[in-house]
């Protein structure tokens, strides 16, 4: 199942995150979104999971489950992680009374195997380091065997070998469900280990879109300039809200 | 023309009436939002979609995290009606309907609306937090996204919680201050004794007058918890957000919960 976002308009009190945006990620694929803060990325996820509705566009997901891994794992505190992982199976119309506890617990222990983890289901997201947190929201995002998965900065906040992991379970999970996925990023290893498409955005508009190597290449002022990490360059911080 | 229009947007009175017509639909906004959220909430109620786990849990709380406090304000409250009204009513011939007064006083208005204020302090506070933290971490968002309406998740169990067992609440702390009442009276006032003192009370109470209170205590609770989640829910940006909504909540539940005595009020006493 494909991903096919046309002519996407979002403005937030007059002003224009996102300008007529328009791009495809094909069944299986991973399309990472680029670009300063501020400049539109997490608005396109929200958009695509239901959580804000477009000015103008056309949006077609499909029927297939929309899963997303927030920022800050957006974990619920009040929660252990084995309530956190089977959330959606204990509380959701169609499988209130699918499972019984014991294949609850099974389910639970295999998404947490997935992402590396093993008995921590009675502890709380409080009790669990980041990159642990993050592991369990990618476990919690896989349970109900999604179709799409949509990453909002899933290395945020991580040290460097806590991302490599993340970008690792990102792999794994594309090989293991088949999702077609949209990382929203600002490093480079995760777009370069984990993508197929890349997009850039500024100022509401694409301003970029290719493969990991053709971002790397030095033919566009503005992916030259993120490469680079420079402040000279066609973008500018105030442009994209930052 | 142009010059005057820029000159009477500069005007103080101006402003005043941007920021009044903002306020007033700030206002008209939060109303309409608390009402459309009771809809869903009674939807998700008369559909049956009730997470029983987590009304016992959010009762549980209800209950007991407020009855210290709720006990303790009630009580004091009918201390201090006795101790001021006993000597006086004893001074002119009145001992006969201390009992009366306390106890019509407690149940008519002091125990629903002093419990109310407490619960409001440490529940609605609470809930308008909690829901606020949620909302700024992006948990709401998640339950969202995991397909899981959190008017059925959060707000029903409260809601309900709070229809339940505010009743209950108010029973007890009307029965606490009653006998606070009669204890001070009799200290207070020489003549009066416990037998006239339950005399009085059980002559001045009537069925009627419980049924209301515990009609008004369910309305109480139920709009406390409804007006604290939707505060909380509107939540916006980090820690600063989570402190406007929870006072947003406290204010708005403390003018709610008056604007309901008040029909009560005009409707079975008027």
């Amino acid at each position: 199942m494909s991903i096919r976002v046309e002519n996407l308009t979002k403005e937030f009190d007059g002003r224009k995150v996102l300008n007529n945006i328009s791009f495809t990620v094909e069944e299986g694929e991973v399309l990472s979104i680029v670009g300063f803060s501020g400049s539109g990325k997490s608005t396109i996820l929200k958009i695509l999971c239901g959580l804000l509705k477009p000015d103008t566009g056309i949006i077609d997901i499909g029927d297939g489950d929309v899963a997303m891994v927030f920022q800050y794992s957006a974990l619920f505190d009040s929660l252990n992680v084995f309530d956190n992982i089977s959330f959606a199976l204990q509380e959701r119309k169609e499988f209130r009374k699918k499972y019984t506890k014991t294949e609850l617990q099974e389910i639970v222990k295999r998404s947490l195997n997935t992402v590396g983890l093993s008995n921590i289901e009675d502890k709380f997201p409080h009790e669990l380091s980041g990159g642990m947190q993050k592991r369990v929201s990618l476990a919690r995002a896989i349970v109900t065997k999604p179709k799409f998965i949509l990453y909002d900065e899933p290395t945020a906040g991580l040290d460097p070998v806590a991302s490599t992991v993340i970008e690792d379970y990102i792999l794994r999970l594309r090989e293991e469900t088949k999702a077609t996925s949209i990382v929203v990023t600002h490093q480079m290893s995760t777009i370069t280990r984990c993508s197929d498409k890349v997009i850039m955005l500024y100022d509401g508009n694409i301003v970029f879109r290719g493969t990991p190597q053709d971002l790397l290449k030095q033919d566009n002022p503005y992916t030259q300039q993120f490469v680079s990490a420079s402040i000279e360059g066609p973008m500018k911080m105030a442009a994209s809200g930052f | 023309m142009a010059n005057m229009r820029l000159y009477l947007k500069q005007t103080i009175t101006y402003q005043l009436t941007l920021m009044f017509l903002r306020h007033v639909r700030e206002f008209f906004e939060t109303f309409g939002d608390i009402a459309y959220r009771l809809v869903l909430v009674l939807r998700y109620l008369f559909t049956f979609q009730i997470n029983a786990k987590q009304v016992i849990e959010q009762s549980s709380r209800f209950a007991v995290d407020s009855l210290p406090i709720t006990l303790s304000i009630v009580s004091m409250t009918a201390i201090i009606l006795a101790m001021q009204v006993a000597p006086e009513m004893v001074k002119q011939g009145g001992k006969d309907y201390i009992g009366m007064l306390v106890s019509l006083t407690m149940v008519r208005e002091i125990g629903v609306i002093m419990s109310g204020f407490a619960i409001i302090s440490m529940i609605g506070s609470s809930q308008a937090s909690e829901l606020a933290t949620m909302r700024v971490t992006d948990q709401i968002d998640a339950m969202k996204v995991l397909k899981v309406s959190p008017f059925r998740y959060l707000f029903l169990p409260r809601v309900l919680a709070g229809i339940i067992m505010m009743p209950f609440i108010v029973i007890l702390s009307s029965l606490v201050g009653i006998l606070a009442g009669g204890l001070t009276a009799m200290t207070a006032a020489k003549d009066v004794t416990w037998l006239c003192y339950v005399t009085s009370v059980w002559q001045g109470l009537f069925i009627r007058d419980i049924n209301i209170m515990l009609l008004k205590a369910s309305c109480f609770g139920g709009a406390i918890s409804l007006i604290s989640s939707s505060c909380g829910y509107d939540a916006k940006g980090g820690a600063k957000g989570v402190g406007i909504a929870t006072t947003k909540a406290v204010v708005w539940s403390f003018v709610a919960i008056v604007i309901i005595d008040c029909i009560f009020a005009v409707i079975f006493y008027f």
